[in-house]
């Protein structure tokens, strides 16, 4: 066994513990947009698919990577937007709330 | 060079670091925006890094530059109008999309690396950590993608919901099972066999299907949950295979997040992970009971009934169920709580762990509709209020207000529930007696408090309004 190998997997359980630990204590009311944010750090596979994007130099390897691209863009890209999407629903309300209360003051 | 190496891994912990103090942000709603955002910041910087390293590097050729451009636009462009258009009910489906793509994607990268290397080395074998962790990422990978789409396919109604049992899906299992091992057996016997590790990406990929098409759509959250936290364990796969420090780090820290979300998840149902991918929950009995379900004593209301209860209620608590967001009902029913605050009434909405398709899915769709974040009750602050309410208004929920779960014997028994049947009265809006997942009599229903307003959720909400403006008069 390589010590690289060793290390790699050093951090691999590392991090899994870093995750139980970070992530257990989420409320409940922000499961959702934590799954959806989770998901899209995920999308860091978009590294991956650029690395072997600079490696290939045949059809096939350029074909895989391309689809690799396509789908690693849309995981990262969709899954910030729609998390981001998510949680200004829980930020808006007081600027929205206030707009409405001086509208409403304004018509009386 | 040594030098240019280094500062980029350094480069890739700062945004790995990004992502675990992004994900630590949302533990708070007033914190949750800025994690998510420093998270997107990490990523970015890990795109930027390694944009550099593969011009550094100079291996890439005109074609592959070309690849990575178009698909990238592509993709991101996809994501982004998906993410900007859909509507926030169909937001579960789109998040399981996306997963889905991402488990691919992982996939891909261990297929085009094993690939290469098959290519160029001839003699020698390929190395054993690298075999290993390809065969692991294209099968969780594969898995993942199909199952994945299966899953959004059975909440967008593209498949049934209910579970679709597969002739002889055992047996298939199984068949295909042997054949994963015989093929990772070639491969790890040193066969720089690529062939085979497409055979094993196609067979993991049918297992995907034949895993999820069993499960019913109320356990759809918990598989979107479980399929997320395999994407993120071959993502980390992707990184042995590749060698990258920022894949490990970020992958392992999605599949340690999902895996607690989705035991989160599967223990408000009070169900075992494994149960509810072995797939017996209501597959069998919920034909046989149908027929009883309309038979127990039920009294049934109408919208005037309703809205004269409401307008002279004191307390009102509101149970919003799945019905309230397959009728995109939010909206109505903001309306009404609007209407009876008005007039002094105090409303606040009582939030079951699991009601909706995924956790927090009610809070999000309220959310949408404007309902101030201090009005959203979780069970445990909740339950103790019902005595004093005056109404409980159960829009769309079943089972997670099924008192039989009191005791024990039946399919929804230990699951917590909100007590509903401890309000002074109750109003039930559903479209018929139909069961819920669990497939039993709610029995919430024959409590002779209990009036039922067979109705939409959202046509019921809008008739209920405009009788309280029409008899009670709000202005």
């Amino acid at each position: 066994m390589d010590t690289s190998l060793i290390t790699d997997v050093s951090i691999f359980v590392l991090s899994l513990l870093v995750g139980f630990e970070v992530i257990s204590k989420v409320p409940q009311t922000l499961h959702t947009p934590l799954m959806s944010a989770a998901n899209s750090i995920h999308g860091v596979v978009i590294v991956g698919a650029f690395l072997i994007a600079s490696t290939a130099h045949d059809a096939v390897g350029y074909t895989l990577a391309f689809v690799a691209a396509v789908f690693a863009g849309m995981n990262v890209v969709g899954g910030y937007t729609v998390t981001d999407r998510m949680l200004k629903m829980f930020q808006r309300r007081p600027a929205a709330a206030r707009s409405e209360a001086t509208e409403n003051g304004g018509k009386s | 060079m040594g030098t240019f190496n280094d500062v980029i891994a350094l480069i890739y912990l700062a945004s790995a670091t990004c992502f675990v103090i992004g994900l630590h942000l949302m533990n708070a709603p007033p914190t949750a925006n800025h994690g998510n955002r420093l998270s997107a910041l990490g990523m970015a910087v890990a795109v930027g890094a390694t944009l550099a390293l593969i011009a550094h590097d100079g291996t890439i050729s005109t074609t592959g530059w070309l690849m990575l451009a178009v698909g990238g636009v592509l993709g991101s462009g996809l994501g982004l109008y998906l993410a900007r258009t859909v509507e926030m009910t169909a937001m579960p489906q789109l998040v399981s999309l996306f997963n889905a793509v991402g488990g691919g994607a992982a996939a891909l990268v261990a297929i085009a690396d094993f690939i290469r290397l098959a290519g160029i080395l001839h003699a020698p074998t390929i190395a054993a950590r690298i075999s290993v962790t390809s065969v692991l990422d294209v099968v969780i990978g594969a898995v993942t993608l199909s199952g994945s789409v299966v899953a959004a396919g059975k909440l967008q109604g593209f498949i049934p919901s209910e579970p679709i049992v597969v002739p002889s899906g055992r047996i298939v299992n199984l068949v295909l099972a042997l054949a994963l091992c015989a093929g990772t057996g070639y491969i790890l016997s040193g066969a720089n066999s690529d062939v085979t590790l497409i055979g094993i990406a196609v067979a993991a990929l049918i297992m995907g299907v034949i895993m999820v098409l069993p499960i019913g759509g109320a356990d759809m959250p918990v598989v979107i949950s479980l399929l997320n936290a395999f994407t993120g364990t071959a993502v980390a796969m992707a990184g042995f295979v590749i060698n990258s420090v920022g894949l490990i780090i970020a992958g392992a820290l999605v599949g340690a997040s999902g895996s607690i979300l989705t035991k989160l998840m599967a223990d408000a149902m009070n169900r075992s992970i494994l149960n509810i991918v072995a797939g017996g929950f209501g597959t069998g009995d919920t034909a046989s009971v149908i027929g009883a379900g309309a038979t127990g004593q039920v009294r049934s209301v109408g919208a005037d009934d309703v809205a004269i209860q409401l307008a002279y209620a004191q307390k009102v608590i509101i149970v919003p169920g799945y019905g309230l967001a397959a009728a995109h009902a939010q909206y109505a029913v903001k309306e009404l709580a609007d209407l009876l605050e008005k007039r002094g009434v105090e409303v606040s909405y009582a939030i079951h762990p699991v009601a909706g398709r995924m956790p927090g899915h009610m809070n999000v769709l309220l959310a949408e509709a404007e309902v101030p974040y201090q009005q959203l009750k979780t069970m445990e602050e909740i339950n103790p209020e019902f005595p004093r309410a005056d109404v409980a208004l159960v829009i769309g929920a079943n089972d997670v207000t099924n008192p039989a779960a009191r005791r024990p014997g039946n399919a929804v028994s230990g699951m917590p529930i909100l007590d509903v049947d401890k309000a002074k009265s109750i109003i039930v809006i559903k479209r018929s007696m139909g069961h819920g997942y669990a497939g039993i009599d709610n029995e919430l229903y024959n409590d002779p408090k209990t009036g039922m307003f067979f109705a939409d959720a959202q046509a019921g909400l809008r008739a209920i309004v405009a009788a309280v403006k029409t008899l009670v008069g709000v202005d």
